[in-house]
């Protein structure tokens, strides 16, 4: 059984959760306060300073401390070296108790007491679990996962409920417990079998002679049960097939070596004995889903962890009994749950649950991703080392509460787990875009001696993690371009290279500015119908000026003006690849000014300042209100929220209309709570969706191909909604059945 | 003689009757197992002396062999305890017999028939089970006759209803067991299933069947298991080396399977109160054979006995779940695995009683196996 400690120290600010399995793994869970450097942008004081030759504003890099959740899990051998380590982190602390539960806490609470000098205090071991499932359920995206061992996606990830209550967690350890979970806190043990692990492990044991878990699965996996167990047309013989039964149903677990003097073969008595604790299991679960209504199961337990033989047959048994009517579903990180759980609990004073997590893709490995040759058959588990890290969010994350509706609601428009040739191009684009993203990286820190140095550790850390991809798209939950963009963010950062585009942005900003009023003055000339498509053009021509396009930054250098007049001679003519204006158009015209307007903003520079801020300016002319969003932290040239703050200063100090918006509240801006070039509308900073319900939106505005066109595309909202994009890549272009420079200019108005 | 006073009338049997109609002799109902064969054999003892002399000679062999042996062949028992006595079917007067073997010996079975010239009697085998299907060919090619199939399910609740409405030679058929979780006061004590309905009928044979019964042509299947005396008898013989059911079951009577399995207590030191799980609850069936001393340690009836617990108890659970699921109270086991096996059937007693806190009842049948055998038979006797 499992014993679990989580002891709390107050003042090293650290918290460790440990679960020890007896014969198997050791996890250890602890908090800790990462510091790690952060570009922060700081307006200068101008007055009395020459603006014209000074930088808009002054970068800083600093030290930053956030939090982050550690799991690691190692070989159960190790658990002195794990104690020695806790015992390592204790000194000069406070602690006096360590918590610890289940069986297990009997068996080693001499040795934690003795080692750490601590007193042991017992902790329910199903509490802590089902802590640690409602923590993974509420905070990682793609952490519930259905298994498919026949189908090109073999993990089928599902998108996050909003409401992920109630549900069934069915833990299959050495014996089995069945426990409804109704909410954060109330849960129910409603039954259990002590046909479980155990039993497979016991029983095989006995049966095959083969001592080990691991070896006893691999047997499974090699035997023909059929030569073990009674079939139904074994019993019914060749008719079978005219009563309309399956003849290859199991009739009797067994029930062929009802005989003493036949030999039967290991891995046919193991496939059988699977078959049958996984059917028995199955049923039960099903039978229990059934009395009390419920159609969400997770599995769990040892029996489960990451054992694809067994998910397979628990599938096929939940799929038998429930006639397809419920899912089996396991969990990313189910090996975890215990020692999140016991760490949650050893942390309540600090309540971890009020925030939001987020995955950190650089310090995690990925599921089964130690060894890419795992099928059919699970790795070799000696030696396995596995860890998986959360970072806190500075804020709570919720959904866009103009979602039409959350719970069907999926951010990436390709699955990349699923779409083998898509996979394959982005894959490869991102290998040979890395080795860029390194120098820029290297470049982007002048100062800094080891700057090349960590770029190259930047660049061989994601190289392996497209590699670990290549073989297991399933590594991190679904693959989509996101992921792999954010992934290469939090890599970055993991090597204190927290805004390579700092610079880039400082730059392009500051051009970009001084070209504001006369891009004004020429739109303020225009008639009202042009103006209408001279800003829309001023929008997207806004977006062609991107992170990797060298070329454009140099014609920015140098005439600035003349840079975004030819990136909107570029743009596909009208008729676009996807172009509903004249609708939009129409509705300017026809209808009632919105009453506000959500505008997720792109990028730094000419796009913000140039395309977007114009936008703003007629819409706030209109009598709309405008909400503009921007990225919390940075991700490639994206604006950042106080990078947005300057910008919006020195247009206001320009622009009356803008500087009275502000003033009066019409113009308000907010950040997204997120640090990726895509976007989760099922995670946004709270203040933002707030905002957006109580200035009544009626109109959300996303621009780029980060997040309207790789997210969102398909996204449904309860409002009107506008999704403009300039497609920068020509697989992609040509996917979608159109040239590079393509226009994507969606308007939709949500169906009565 | 129809069963007890109070009984309800027979309604099939009672309709052929009235209509007078003579059947051709041997009676017979057969229910082809995946193990076992379940024969019934109607002996009527009302024969006339003319019917005496009309009797061919085949008829009156065969009568002569099956009543006056109690062993037919290294396989065949007649569970001369089981014998119903002065029934009434049909206008006839006689007893039935109940006769098994295992289901291996069917083609020997069929020889027999064939070399008795069975064929050239006026009768129907009326047949169940799987192997009505499986033998088929084998009755029809080897012995020249003709089987008529029928369904198992259908058999198996008339064969119930009719043997619980005859009873058991003036007592009771159905029974239970008072005070299950009290070893010291548990005791079998008649059970009247007067109003029968609804009830979990829980079949197991190899496998295992349940039904709900809400009315004698209202049922449904409710699920099944393949953990059943099939998976009880494998598991023992390789885990044993042990050849016969019986065996099994004697080694299993003498073992303790709280060596082999790993119990609530083994786990938290008594009750885990967290969940309300007492500590002499099994956590784990074979728990402790995961540790290789524990492996060293226990007897071939330590690991008989668990066996047995395993998959009773399991059984009683997937049965209890299906009872609330059903919303049924009273909870019917029948089938050969129930044969001589008072462990399993005071196990399930006690399980029943103490998971659902008393709200569900496990009840049991004298003729445990017999069942889809008298139905067979009955259909026979009710399409004439």
């Amino acid at each position: 059984m499992d014993l679990l400690t989580a002891l709390y120290s107050c003042s090293e600010k650290a918290t460790y959760g440990c679960k020890v399995k007896g014969g198997s793994l050791t996890k250890l869970a602890y908090y800790s306060t990462v510091q790690h450097k952060v570009a922060r942008v700081r307006s200068f004081d101008h007055s009395g300073k020459d603006i014209e030759h000074e930088p808009l504003y002054e970068i800083s890099v600093q030290e930053e401390i956030t939090a982050r959740l550690h799991f690691i899990k190692f070989e159960n051998t190790y658990i002195e070296t794990c104690l020695d380590f806790i015992k390592d982190h204790l000194v000069n602390t406070e602690t006096k108790v360590i918590k610890a539960t289940g069986g297990g806490a009997y068996k080693f609470k001499d040795l934690i007491e003795k080692k750490l000098g601590l007193k042991v205090d017992k902790e329910d071991v199903m509490t802590c679990l089902i802590k640690g499932c409602n923590f993974v359920l509420k905070n990682i995206p793609h952490e519930v996962f259905a298994y498919q061992k026949d189908s090109d996606t073999e993990f089928r990830f599902q998108t996050n409920h909003p409401n992920i209550f109630p549900y069934l967690l069915v833990n299959i350890g050495s014996g089995v417990s069945i426990v409804k979970v109704e909410t954060e806190d109330k849960f129910e043990w409603i039954g259990g079998s002590s046909i479980g692990g155990g039993t497979f492990w016991g029983l095989g044991a006995l049966l095959t002679k083969t001592k080990k878990f691991d070896e006893l699965l691999q047997l499974a996996s090699k035997g023909q049960h059929t030569n073990v167990d009674m079939l139904v047309k074994d019993v019914y013989g060749g008719a079978y097939q005219t009563l309309g039964l399956s003849g290859n149903l199991i009739a009797s677990s067994f029930g062929k070596s009802t005989t003493a003097d036949k030999e039967f073969s290991k891995e046919d008595m193991a496939k059988s004995l699977l078959h049958m604790i996984s059917n028995d299991i199955g049923q039960l679960a099903c039978l229990y889903a059934k009395l009390h209504n419920l159609d969400k199961i997770y599995f769990g337990g040892f029996f489960i962890r990451g054992h694809p033989v067994t998910m397979r047959t628990i599938t096929y048994s939940i799929n038998f009994f429930s006639k397809g009517e419920v899912q089996a579903l396991f969990l990313r990180h189910e090996g975890y749950l215990g020692a999140i759980g016991a760490f949650l609990k050893g942390a309540e004073q600090d309540n971890p649950n009020q925030y939001s997590w987020g995955e950190n893709y650089a310090g995690s490995s990925g599921l089964m991703s130690t060894s890419p040759d795992v099928f059919p058959m699970q790795r070799t588990r000696s030696g396995t080392f596995d860890m998986f890290e959360m970072d806190r969010l500075e804020r709570p994350l919720v959904n866009l509460p103009l979602l039409k509706d959350p719970s069907t609601y999926i951010p990436d428009t390709v699955d990349l787990t699923d779409d083998a040739m898509a996979r394959k191009y982005w894959l490869t684009c991102f290998e040979e875009a890395l080795d860029g993203v390194a120098k820029r990286a290297a470049a982007s820190q002048p100062d800094s001696i080891d700057a090349s140095e960590r770029a190259e550790k930047f660049r061989q850390k994601y190289w392996n993690k497209l590699q670990t991809l290549r073989q297991q798209p399933f590594a991190y939950g679904t693959l989509t371009v996101r992921s792999l963009l954010d992934t290469r963010e939090h890599c970055l950062n993991e090597f204190n290279f927290p805004d390579p585009y700092s610079k880039v942005k400082q730059k392009e900003n500051g051009i970009a500015l001084k070209c504001f009023q006369s891009v004004i003055e020429s739109l303020d000339s225009l008639g009202w119908e042009e103006r209408q498509f001279a800003l829309v053009k001023g929008l997207l021509a806004g977006n062609v000026f991107d992170w990797g396009a060298k070329a454009v930054s140099d014609v920015l250098e140098s005439e600035p003006q003349f840079g975004f007049e030819e990136a909107k001679s570029k743009l596909q003519e009208r008729p676009w690849l996807e172009d509903s204006y004249s609708q939009w158009l129409e509705r300017l015209k026809e209808g009632p000014p919105h009453k506000c307007a959500l505008i997720f903003a792109d990028n730094s520079g000419i796009d913000i300042i140039l395309g977007v801020f114009p936008f703003v300016r007629e819409l706030l002319s209109r009598g709309t209100e405008v909400i503009l969003a921007c990225n919390s932290g940075p991700a490639l040239n994206d604006v950042t929220y106080s990078e947005s703050l300057i910008v919006t200063e020195r247009i206001a100090a320009m622009d009356p209309v803008i500087q009275s918006a502000l003033r009066e509240e019409k113009l308000l801006l907010v950040q997204t709570g997120s640090s990726s070039p895509c976007l989760d509308l099922s995670r946004l900073d709270k203040g933002l969706a707030v905002l957006v319900r109580e200035r009544e939106t009626d109109l959300v505005i996303i621009e780029g191909m980060g997040r309207a066109i790789h997210t969102n595309y398909y996204a449904a909202l309860k409002c009107e909604s506008l999704k403009l994009a300039v497609i920068k890549n020509s697989w992609l272009a040509d996917r979608l059945g159109g040239k590079i420079f393509s226009v994507i200019f969606k308007y939709e108005v949500p169906c009565k | 003689m129809l069963g007890g006073e109070g009984r309800r009338q027979p309604l099939v049997w009672e309709r052929a009757a009235s209509l007078n109609f003579s059947l051709f002799f041997p009676w017979f109902g057969l229910d082809i197992g995946g193990t076992l064969v379940k024969l019934v054999y109607f002996e009527p003892k009302d024969i006339t002396a003319e019917e005496e002399e009309e009797e061919v000679e085949n008829l009156k062999s065969i009568r002569k062999y099956l009543t006056s042996n109690v062993a037919y062949g290294s396989t065949g028992i007649r569970d001369v305890h089981l014998e119903l006595k002065d029934l009434t079917l049909c206008g006839r007067k006689g007893n039935l017999h109940f006769i098994r073997f295992p289901t291996h010996d069917m083609p020997a079975f069929i020889q027999m028939g064939s070399e008795k010239h069975f064929s050239s009697l006026h009768t129907t085998l009326c047949a169940t089970g799987g192997g009505a299907y499986k033998f088929e060919q084998d009755f029809r090619t080897m012995g020249d006759l003709q089987l008529c199939k029928l369904d198992e399910l259908d058999c198996l609740i008339k064969g119930v209803l009719y043997i619980d409405s005859v009873g058991f030679n003036g007592r009771s058929e159905c029974y239970y067991f008072e005070n299950p979780t009290d070893a010291e006061r548990c005791q079998k004590l008649p059970f009247n299933l007067e109003n029968p309905y609804p009830l979990l009928l829980v079949n197991i044979g190899s496998g295992v069947s349940i039904l709900a019964v809400y009315s004698k042509e209202n049922y449904k299947r409710v699920t099944g298991t393949s953990l059943g005396g099939g998976t009880f008898f494998g598991l023992c013989c390789l885990l044993t080396g042990c050849s016969t059911f019986e065996e099994a079951l004697e080694m299993a009577s003498h073992g303790d399977s709280t060596k082999v399995d790993k119990l609530v207590r083994d786990i938290y030191g008594g009750d885990y109160e967290r969940f309300g799980l007492p500590g002499w609850a099994v956590a784990s069936s074979f728990g402790n054979m995961m540790s290789k001393e524990k492996r060293e340690s226990v007897s071939k009836e330590d690991l008989a006995r668990a066996t047995l617990v395993t998959i009773t108890n399991n059984i009683g659970s997937i049965a209890r779940m299906c009872a609330l699921n059903e919303n049924i109270n009273r909870v019917v086991f029948v089938g050969n695995f129930l044969r001589i096996n008072t462990i399993s059937m005071r196990l399930l007693a006690y399980a029943l009683d103490y998971w659902s806190k008393g709200q569900l009842k496990a009840l049991f049948l004298e003729h445990e196996g017999y069942f889809g055998a008298v139905g067979a038979l009955l259909e026979l006797l009710g399409s004439a």
